[in-house]
């Protein structure tokens, strides 16, 4: 579990983060989605013990970060933003030096070792210097360090940054295949990340957090939540006749792919009401989407906005 | 294994990974000789011992000791690795004094390698060779002294060049403080109690003591002391960077 209490950290005049509560169950893939600069990985900072709070607290599974910083660093696996490693050392040598720091008994070390290795499939580049290694290893190297000790609590800073399509998915694979008994806590720009991984979503931007639920909430605040598109090639829809039908506020007309897109009033449906009226009609109609709501829309609205007010 | 040991056993062993460490002891074992045998007159003393050598001891780490100590804490701010050391269930102190044994072992391979010298003058004459190994025991705890200036240092920047530059100043400071010249200087200015306090604060005065082979508590106590002291300062400087 991780909690954290109105957490806050100010460099001089600037406030990175700002009273900041939270609270990840086990289970829970918690996303922290916010723009570049937002504080999200001061964050994660103060949760790993790297930096002090300037006032409030966090808890990983309830320990203190404050007073009992060991405690809480053991039920922790952490990747710090851009996975940072030892350049000098091989794979092998430094993963020997996590286990030995963290101080896993012999035969545990010897079967999450091999375990890790196989989960991230390093069985092949042991012996390489990390130095030399690819960004999309390096990141598998830090993942590897992060999970070693099996820990309840992982968190992840920017896990699949720089990384390709092929390795972006495996990597979200295995945050999926960790996720049943643990806490999990990663940020990200990334939209698709968001949907591919987490649970719930808390959305910050100057510091400050500013939602906090699930995405598909946060899809239904978005105007396109429970619209209905569809493409009509070489027939003239008529846009009065699709606006009369009782419960849609608005139709669109992509001017470009000529995609028609018919809004609903808050909360009504509205798909069996236009697919009525197409058949009706006689309209040839190639493809019709009931659109779930777009996270990109509702990112920007309240990142923008809220966050230009504070 | 503890952290502490964890942590030295990887830093010693990063020394070794590059040519660095290697041409950094050909150059410490040169020097040792050539300036014992130029600059210190081994031979015409026409003494059987090791007093020339002990000598240039300060000298040595003045230029030696800030190379080895400049990157200690200074990279692993400067490479981002920082964060990982203190996401691990490690306090500071133990990553510190991992550290500092780490850079204190490194010097006491390279004095150990400087044992030729050693059989050097047994062959030519007939050394007390509990006063040579006093002064080795005493040599070897000035550059742990050494090395805990050079790691507050580089615990106060994340350039190596900073560090280096930092860590030789001070120590310098520290053995010119206790030269005649220095103190000399002082008399008019300072009462002479200050002076003999700023004495006993120079490394000169011990290490003196050191070469002659003499190991008096209280030069034992001044080494410990400075070593400790900075170390300290050292677990401070790092917990108050984590604040700003």
């Amino acid at each position: 579990m991780i909690e954290t209490d109105r957490l806050t950290r100010c460099y001089g005049p600037l406030t990175a983060v700002d009273a900041l509560s939270l609270r990840a169950e086990p289970g829970q893939v918690l996303g922290l989605l916010g723009p570049n600069g937002a504080g999200k990985s001061t964050a994660m900072r103060m949760i790993a013990g790297f930096l002090t709070p300037t006032s409030g607290t966090a808890w990983v599974c309830g320990h203190d970060v404050r007073k009992e910083p060991l405690a809480a660093k053991r039920a922790l696996g952490y990747l710090p933003e851009g996975a940072p490693s030892y350049g000098e050392m091989t794979i092998r040598e430094f993963l020997v030096f996590m286990v030995r720091v963290r101080g896993l008994e012999r035969d545990v070390a010897f079967r999450r070792f091999d375990e890790v290795v196989m989960r991230l499939e390093l069985d092949e580049v042991l012996d390489q210097t990390i130095g030399t290694l690819s960004k999309g290893l390096r990141r598998r190297v830090g993942l590897a360090q992060a999970i070693l000790h099996d820990p309840p609590v992982l968190m992840l800073d920017e896990p699949t940054d720089g990384l390709d399509p092929n390795q972006k998915h495996s990597v979200r694979m295995l945050i999926d295949a960790m996720a049943r008994e643990r806490t999990i806590l990663i940020s990200t720009h990334l939209l698709e990340e968001v949907h591919a991984l987490c649970n719930r979503v808390a959305i910050i931007a100057n510091g400050r957090l500013l939602a906090d639920a699930t995405p598909a909430e946060l899809e239904a605040r978005s105007r396109y939540h429970g619209a209905v598109s569809f493409s009509a090639p070489g027939s003239g829809v008529s846009r009065e006749m699709l606006a009369r039908i009782p419960n849609v506020s608005m139709v669109e007309v992509d001017p470009l792919d000529g995609r028609v897109t018919v809004f609903p009033r808050a909360g009504q449906p509205i798909l069996d009401d236009v697919q009525a009226l197409l058949r009706t009609q006689n309209l040839e109609v190639s493809e019709i989407q009931l659109e779930r709501g777009r996270l990109d829309e509702v990112f920007r609205q309240i990142t923008t906005q809220r966050g230009g007010q504070a | 294994m503890t952290p502490v040991l964890a942590i030295a056993r990887r830093e010693l062993r990063g020394y070794f990974v590059t040519p660095v460490a290697y041409v950094f002891m050909v150059i410490f074992l040169v020097l040792a000789g050539l300036l014992t045998f130029y600059t210190g007159d081994f031979y015409d003393r026409g003494l059987a011992d090791l007093q020339p050598f002990f000598d240039m001891h300060p000298w040595l780490y003045l230029v030696l000791v800030p190379a080895v100590t400049m990157s200690t804490w200074a990279e692993e701010r400067a490479s981002g690795t920082l964060e990982l050391l203190f996401s691990l269930p490690v306090t500071i102190s133990q990553a510190v004094l991992g550290k500092f044994l780490a850079a204190w072992g490194f010097i006491g391979i390279c004095l150990a390698l400087t044992f030729p010298i050693w059989i050097t003058v047994n062959y030519l004459g007939d050394p007390d060779n509990g006063v040579v190994l006093a002064g080795y025991v005493g040599s070897w705890l000035m550059a742990g002294a050494f090395i805990a200036i050079g790691t507050c240092m580089s615990t106060s920047t994340r350039s190596q060049i900073i560090a280096f530059i930092l860590t030789a100043a001070v120590c310098f400071l520290l053995l010119l403080v206790g030269q005649p010249q220095v103190l000399d200087f002082f008399q008019d200015a300072v009462p002479p109690k200050l002076i003999g306090a700023m004495g006993q604060l120079s490394i000169t005065r011990h290490a003196n003591a050191i070469a002659r082979g003499v190991l008096d508590l209280r030069d034992l106590v001044y080494f410990f002391a400075t070593i400790v002291a900075w170390l300290a300062a050292s677990v401070v400087m790092l917990d108050l960077k984590r604040t700003r």
